[in-house]
């Protein structure tokens, strides 16, 4: 028998569903339009105003929302609440160095932590759990986003946050959590070290883990319930919708539920725009409709997936969305942090270097690593060794700054990197992280 | 002080053929050579007959090449010259970057390529103690 957080809305039939999202999406639309300049501009040039927006059939009548817009509107431009309401602020690296800003509401948080609370009880939580959070606490969202979660079912919350790995395991070991949340290289590298140190599953009492913030396989899942010994679970989420608890997965593990009370899913065809029917591969795309401070509307989230209403076993009537199967645009995420070909061309290009690179992606021991091939050229070039290890070590400290991650740096001689005519193909990806 | 030539090389077989080879082509010939060697990378440093050519042969050719001054000291070809050399340049607060060979062409003498934190004191140095050392002409180094 199938648990869930809020059956009432978790099993509603679609109609009610979409009767609700139909209100919320036209309040939202509103408040939108009176609080938030771009919105209010945007409807007009489209010719749109409030009162068009009735139902969710209306929904294509709006324009888009992209991640440029969040840049252009940096930090707090897009906010549909005032300071005074909001009550946190979360942020994810940019493209240009500047960074995403988001905010939340006391109500935007307890809406969220329902979210989570969701993909948690559907993944056998209860308060009898013990929630270890591996996530970074901070300003990404995955470490506070799965434990405003935890707190709502009344599990014993370990804010572990990222990191540390040797005292990970002593935790896991000790303190016998029972559901993992990180992302699942992280949870891959963690059954690496409790195997290096001895260990077994049979020394955790893991049950679930609830893995997210970065593409993985079906491969990679039947590895981790294998070596921990527990049932897989996927979530979705993204910083400018909410966070994690966008969509999660239950226990039939074949795609994952949209919290559809709180956004709306739609599929599009990434070149002209245009909706596409349910079960259509295409480029997803959210809105908001119950939050208060931070409610963008049809967030293109450049992910390709497929959405389907074919009737869930587990009795969820939301709709599910397959993991996505990759990206319209050439973002990586590496270690769960969203890496951008371009962030690290400005890097190479403010530290003298040429725009002739490649970036390889690759996982080692169950651990992404990444290395920036970049070409040397005679104003960089010393004739001491330790002249060219400074050169490669103040470029990985410029990248950590900007990314947040380490990444290695191999100097190259000139014109080795093949120049193509088209568009180049900077990114080698040598994880194969879709199935 | 001589010119000396250096070239970033890439770890990968065929490197040091091909540009000796377009070195040759031009005409140039190499009067001393030392390889430093990391994980990563090497790095090629050449004494030449005409490092301002070499270096834009060298570039023509798309690699990246620098040009330094080095110090060549003729060190006494007896027990201790050299040691007697470094104990000079380690009292005078002198650092090595690096040094190589250059097969010597003096009598009871070993030619020596010093690339050093200061240059300039190196050479007063050496002069004030007698020590003697070799410049571009004698070399044949434009």
């Amino acid at each position: 028998m199938a648990a869930y957080y809020q059956q009432e809305i978790e099993t509603a039939p679609h109609e009610t569903i979409r009767a609700l999202q139909s209100e919320r999406l036209a309040a939202t639309v509103k408040r939108v339009y009176e609080r938030v300049p771009l919105y209010h501009r945007r409807m007009d040039e489209a010719g749109v105003s409030p009162a068009d927006i009735q139902s969710v059939d209306d929904l294509p009548k709006l324009p888009f929302t992209c991640k440029q817009d969040l840049r252009d509107t940096y930090p707090y431009g897009l906010f549909a609440a005032p300071l005074r309401d909001v009550v946190r602020i979360h942020a994810s690296s940019g493209t240009t160095g500047k960074q995403i800003v988001v905010g939340y509401t006391k109500n935007d948080l307890a809406i969220w932590a329902d979210c989570c609370a969701r993909a948690l009880v559907a993944a056998g939580g209860g308060p009898e759990d013990v929630v270890h959070v591996s996530y970074g606490y901070g300003l990404f969202t995955g470490g506070l986003g799965m434990d405003g979660a935890a707190l709502k079912i009344g599990a014993a919350t370990i804010p572990v946050s990222s990191g540390n790995t040797k005292r990970q395991i002593t935790i896991l070991e000790d303190f016998g959590s029972t559901i993992l949340c990180c992302t699942p290289s992280y949870a891959l590298h963690l059954s690496e070290a409790l195997r290096e140190s001895g260990g077994t599953k049979e020394d955790l009492s893991l049950k679930a883990g609830i893995f997210g913030a970065e593409p993985w396989t079906n491969e990679m899942r039947r590895q981790l319930e294998e070596q921990l010994g527990i049932r897989a679970y996927d979530i979705y989420g993204l910083t400018e919708i909410v966070g994690p608890g966008v969509a999660f997965e239950c226990g039939e593990q074949t795609g994952m539920h949209v919290n559809e009370d709180h956004f709306i899913a739609e599929v599009i065809d990434p070149d002209t725009g245009e909706v596409l029917p349910e079960g259509t591969q295409g480029e997803l795309v959210f809105s908001c409709i119950t939050k208060e401070a931070f409610p963008i509307l049809r967030y293109r989230t450049r992910d390709i997936g497929v959405i389907s209403r074919a009737p869930c076993p587990c009795g969820r009537t939301l709709v599910k969305m397959t993991k996505p199967r990759g990206r319209t645009d050439d973002m990586l995420i590496v270690r769960g942090v969203n890496v951008f070909p371009s962030q690290i061309e400005t890097v190479l290009l403010e530290q003298g270097y040429s725009a002739n690179y490649r970036i390889v992606v690759d996982r080692f021991a169950n651990f992404d690593t990444i290395e920036v091939q970049v070409e040397i050229n005679s104003g960089i070039f010393s004739d001491i060794v330790k002249g060219l290890d400074r050169k490669e070590k103040e470029l990985e400290d410029a990248l950590r700054s900007l990314l947040g991650i380490s990444a290695k740096v191999k100097l190259l001689e000139p014109n080795t990197i093949e120049r193509s005519t088209g568009k180049a193909v900077r990114v080698i990806d040598r994880r194969k992280l879709l199935d | 002080m001589v010119q000396q030539l250096s070239v970033f090389l890439q770890n990968e077989r065929g490197k040091l053929a091909a540009i000796t080879r377009a070195l040759a082509d031009g005409g140039i010939d190499i009067r001393a050579l030392s390889i430093a060697d990391t994980t990563d990378f090497g790095i090629l440093r050449m004494l030449v007959s005409d490092t301002g050519l070499a270096k834009r042969i060298l570039e023509e050719q798309h690699y990246a090449a620098g040009i330094t001054a080095v110090v060549v000291v003729a060190v006494p070809d007896v027990p201790g010259g050299l040691a007697g050399v470094l104990s000079l340049m380690a009292g005078g607060g002198i650092d090595i970057e690096y040094m190589y060979s250059l097969i010597g062409r003096g009598e009871k003498k070993a030619y020596m390529v010093f690339r050093v934190s200061d240059e300039e004191k190196l050479l007063r140095l050496l002069a004030e103690n007698g020590v003697d050392t070799i410049s571009d002409e004698e070399l044949d180094i434009r």
